[in-house]
């Protein structure tokens, strides 16, 4: 049987994109890049762009929310899907499939208006988490120690953000020993995963958070397949809290970067995600 | 070889870059995009927005 033709939905080719490029050549299999930057989609009627597969990989969520949606109506397979990508993209979305799956994840309180925002930190107890429903690499995420800064951030947000920060999320602040955890999980399976250790609190490797080996452990494969699965399932990064009550699923996220985490782990995750791609396009 | 659009300096890429690829330059540290590969062609790479990443 031959190969199928993947298409690889970018925006940029940056270090996870070019390796999984490099792992597609590697195998022969036929592969089309797609540029977001230059697609047009004509709605009406479904082109003949060449490709079995989707393989999204676009860097702006909004672009890779709204080519899936059409790929998906055109019936073309995408990894991932777009219920994936729209549910990991806004944090209220995946805590409440968290919760409606029984994953342990940090309290969490939304509320519409500043006022009741500040009620809800009030009655979780400080310190909270505040967090804008979509963004990314830590980006604009508060931990409020206190009355008075809980009432500074929330005016901040009423008066300079966008609509999307009139949505308050309020979460419970989870105490870390100086590190947190990234699994990545492919179809169902944990395949590797790294602590970051940062002296800041927010520990993304993208802010300089540094990565060492985790051991997969059952416990923690077995919350992060649940969490893959909560969401949708496919190829995702669970970022994983060590609470004092046992872990706790923080955010899964849907077009995973990895460059830090091939060397750290001796997981060749590009080849684990190239794997699970050519699975799903031959089903 | 191609100069670099932020400081001027001259930057080189690797034979397997890719069109689209990001890179550095050396000098400046600005965030390159490799625009074309034949002949080598830099832009500065877009700066990071509110939905970027993960």
């Amino acid at each position: 049987m031959s190969s199928p033709t993947v298409g690889v939905l970018l925006s940029r080719v940056r270090v996870e994109e070019k390796l999984l490029l490099e792992e597609l050549e590697s195998r022969h299999v036929p592969t089309k890049v797609l540029d977001d930057r230059e697609l047009v989609f004509e709605l009406e009627r479904k082109p003949d762009i060449g490709v079995d597969l989707v393989l999204e990989r676009c860097i702006q969520h909004s672009r890779a929310l709204y080519a899936l949606w059409i790929f998906g109506i055109w019936g073309i397979p995408t990894v991932n899907t777009f219920e994936v990508a729209d549910i990991c993209g806004n944090k209220l979305l995946t805590t409440m499939r968290l919760i409606r799956d029984g994953v342990p994840s940090p309290r969490t309180r939304v509320a519409f208006t500043p006022e009741s925002a500040l009620v809800a930190a009030e009655e979780l107890g400080y310190p909270v988490v505040m967090k804008p429903l979509v963004g990314s690499w830590g980006r604009l995420i508060s931990k409020v120690n206190d009355r008075e800064a809980a009432e500074a951030i929330l005016e901040h947000k009423d008066v300079l953000g966008t609509y999307m920060h009139s949505i308050y999320y309020v979460q419970e602040y989870v105490p870390k020993p100086g590190r947190d955890i990234r699994a990545f999980v492919v179809g169902d399976e944990t395949i590797a995963a790294i602590y970051r250790y940062s002296d800041h609190w927010i520990t993304n490797t993208a802010r300089g958070g540094r990565a060492t080996k985790c051991i997969v452990t059952p416990e923690l494969n077995d919350v992060c397949v649940r969490a893959a699965r909560a969401v949708g399932g496919g190829v995702v990064a669970i970022d994983v809290l060590e609470g004092a009550e046992g872990l706790l699923v923080n955010e899964v996220n849907y077009t995973m970067e990895f460059r830090n985490s091939i060397d750290t782990t001796g997981v060749n995750i590009p080849a684990k995600v190239v794997d699970y791609v050519l699975s799903v396009a031959t089903r | 070889m191609a100069k670099c659009p932020e400081c001027d300096a001259e930057v080189t890429v690797g034979t397997d870059a890719v069109k689209g690829e990001i890179v550095s330059c050396p000098d400046c540290g600005a965030e390159l995009e490799v625009t074309e590969t034949k002949p080598l062609a830099l832009a500065l790479a877009p700066e990071a927005e509110e939905d970027w990443g993960e």
